[in-house]
């Protein structure tokens, strides 16, 4: 029995600095996170002991230093949020990792929340440059000359499916998900073939089936082994191979649909072999082909669209969700994906209100029509760049999103709640709350553990090996019976 | 038209407003998405189509002009100096 989803993402933004000819981008981070300030975010530590980036799913280590900063440069670097959520610097990116959330419409409240969490930070660290300069954010994922920043969705599996079963049905699953996940992109990058607007954002930058890597030879599946959680039952499926969305309607199938599919892989429901012939060429072919016709080659010499793959795994879950108890937005998830792929069949432009890559080519085709422009032409080059700008004022699809040209999921009432308020049903209620009531007695905080340093005493790890553990209905009682964090300690003891 | 509204206590606060105000007008456009409302309309006469479609052209004709308004004015070198260190 499949065990349940737990998910969330991991959004690195695209940052630059208007008018500043000594533009940094590092500082520029730094500057951007802590111009964020919720009252204790400024002193607790993001704790490395636990982390291990070099573990590979495949069962190896791999050699590598491991990255650990010294404790002033953590505490500049990483703000964990009220809300549950790490809020922090990246190499060169403001990276926002939302907090564990169990379904895909909780998923969208709190990527969103996200988005104006850096929106808001933005404004305050403009206030703090030289008069011109303004700092400019990006949701995207590519600079358009061959460097790309990632979008990465993390769901937790039950570590007894072996890695290779996943590996093997999630391979056509992703190569063929594009063609609704896609956040659209006007042109080609990294040596790939040129064409004129290609579904992702990504594609051009997967150069290999599996592997560990994230910034150089992208892999399509990537074997990270971090479960962020007891390691003996679980595992964090790592997904490194999809775009930053805008589009509420596109997250929210992104997210879903992905769900659905790897518990059908927890529960081996996945019974027919749609194995690819090349992988790493096919997610390129599907990607540049927005007629979604392209047929490509299976490993058994079949040759099928991308939708056509969609919808083979749409039967298989059909038959799957029909005899068992699913999740409550499971039907709901399976009506929007089948839609979604009869309207890709009829005419993808029938979606141009809720698939991402639609919605922008269709908002940039009329453009160039009235314009006069083609798709060489700068100013089509920055409506794809601006479509991710989050600026609300400025930025497109929040423009297209003020005239009612996008269909919303999710409302704003639910967003602004979840930039303060932590998700009620995971470990993450825990972690916000413990930031909330003892936040000045909070040391350290990692995904699954919080640290406290009371007074002289030595510092205090609670673990939270059980990403479902520590939900409201799970702590409330404690939290309230507990004033201070001493109290707490004393109490988790008793 | 945000500043009307009395200038609340915590700076977050305002800048939310402005998020929700925009979104406000757009749902009364749009309804929320969920289940219903996916079946593709059907049964309409041609000449009622061909007034849809009119209407459909006005509406993004007047959005084309409302994202050149926005859009950023020095597009080629915008995008030319628009690089990334790669990330992840």
């Amino acid at each position: 029995m499949a065990i349940p989803k737990v998910m969330g993402t991991e959004i690195e933004y695209g940052i630059t600095v208007k008018n500043d000819r000594n533009f940094d981008p590092i500082s520029s981070c730094v500057l951007l996170v802590n111009a964020y300030r919720e009252e204790h975010a400024g002193k607790i530590l993001w704790d490395y002991d636990q982390e291990n980036p070099l573990a590979d799913a495949r069962g190896f280590q791999v050699d590598g230093e491991k990255y650990t900063p010294n404790q002033q440069e953590n505490i500049a670097r990483n703000k964990t949020l009220e809300n549950g959520a790490r809020y922090y610097v990246d190499h060169a990116h403001p990276e926002y990792s939302c907090p564990e959330v169990t379904n895909p419409y909780e998923l969208v409240v709190h990527e969103k929340a996200g988005e104006r969490i850096v929106e808001f930070s933005r404004r305050e660290a403009n206030t703090l440059l030289p008069s011109g300069a303004q700092m400019l954010i990006y949701k995207n994922n590519s600079d358009r000359k061959g460097n790309s920043y990632g979008c990465h969705e993390n769901y937790l599996m039950d570590r007894r499916t072996s890695f290779k079963q996943i590996a093997e049905h999630l391979m056509p699953f992703f190569v063929s998900r594009q063609v609704y996940s896609g956040a659209g992109k006007v042109g080609t990058e990294n040596r790939v073939q040129p064409c004129e607007f290609q579904l992702s954002q990504r594609a051009d930058f997967f150069e290999t089936e599996i592997a560990l890597d994230t910034m150089v030879k992208r892999p399509i599946i990537n074997t990270r082994d971090e479960p962020h959680a007891d390691r003996e039952k679980y595992r964090r499926l790592h997904v490194i191979v999809g775009d930053a969305n805008m589009s509420e309607y596109t997250i929210y199938l992104r997210n879903g649909v992905t769900a659905i599919v790897l518990s059908m892989i927890e529960d081996g429901a996945i019974t027919k072999d749609l194995t690819l012939h090349d992988p790493v060429r096919s997610i390129k072919d599907v990607s540049h082909d927005p007629t979604c016709t392209t047929e490509i080659e299976l490993q058994n010499g079949k040759r099928m669209t991308a939708v056509q793959m969609q919808r083979s795994f749409l039967e298989m879950a059909e038959s799957y969700t029909s005899s068992r108890e699913t999740e409550s937005w499971t039907r709901d998830v399976l009506d929007k994906w089948a839609f979604v792929l009869d309207a890709l069949e009829r005419d993808p432009r029938e979606l141009s209100g809720k698939i991402d890559w639609v919605i922008k080519k269709v908002m940039i085709e009329h453009f160039m029509e009235r314009k006069g422009l083609d798709w060489e032409s700068p100013r089509v080059q920055m409506l794809d760049l601006q479509y991710h700008d989050l600026r609300p004022d400025k930025g497109l699809y929040y423009l297209l999103e003020r005239q009612g040209q996008v269909e919303r999921v999710v409302t704003d009432r639910e967003i602004t709640k979840a930039i303060t308020e932590p998700p009620e049903d995971t470990r993450a209620y825990f972690r916000g709350q413990c930031l909330k009531r003892y936040g000045e007695e909070v040391f350290g905080v990692n995904w699954d553990s919080i640290s406290f340093g009371i007074g002289e005493d030595p510092i205090k790890r609670v673990l939270m090996a059980e990403p479902l553990k520590g939900s409201r209905a799970h702590v409330e009682e404690l939290l309230e019976q507990s004033q201070t964090a001493a109290d707490l300690v004393k109490n988790l003891r008793a | 038209m945000i500043r009307k509204t009395a200038t609340p206590a915590n700076p977050l606060d305002s800048e939310l407003l402005s998020f929700a105000m925009a979104a406000d007008s757009s749902q009364k456009q749009k309804s929320k998405g969920g289940g219903g409302g996916e079946k593709g309309e059907s049964g309409e006469g041609p000449q009622k189509l061909a007034k849809k479609g009119e209407k459909l052209k006005e509406e993004m004709d007047a959005l084309v002009d409302e994202i050149d308004e926005v859009l950023e004015e020095n597009a080629e070198e915008f995008v030319k100096n628009y690089v990334q260190r790669g990330g992840e």
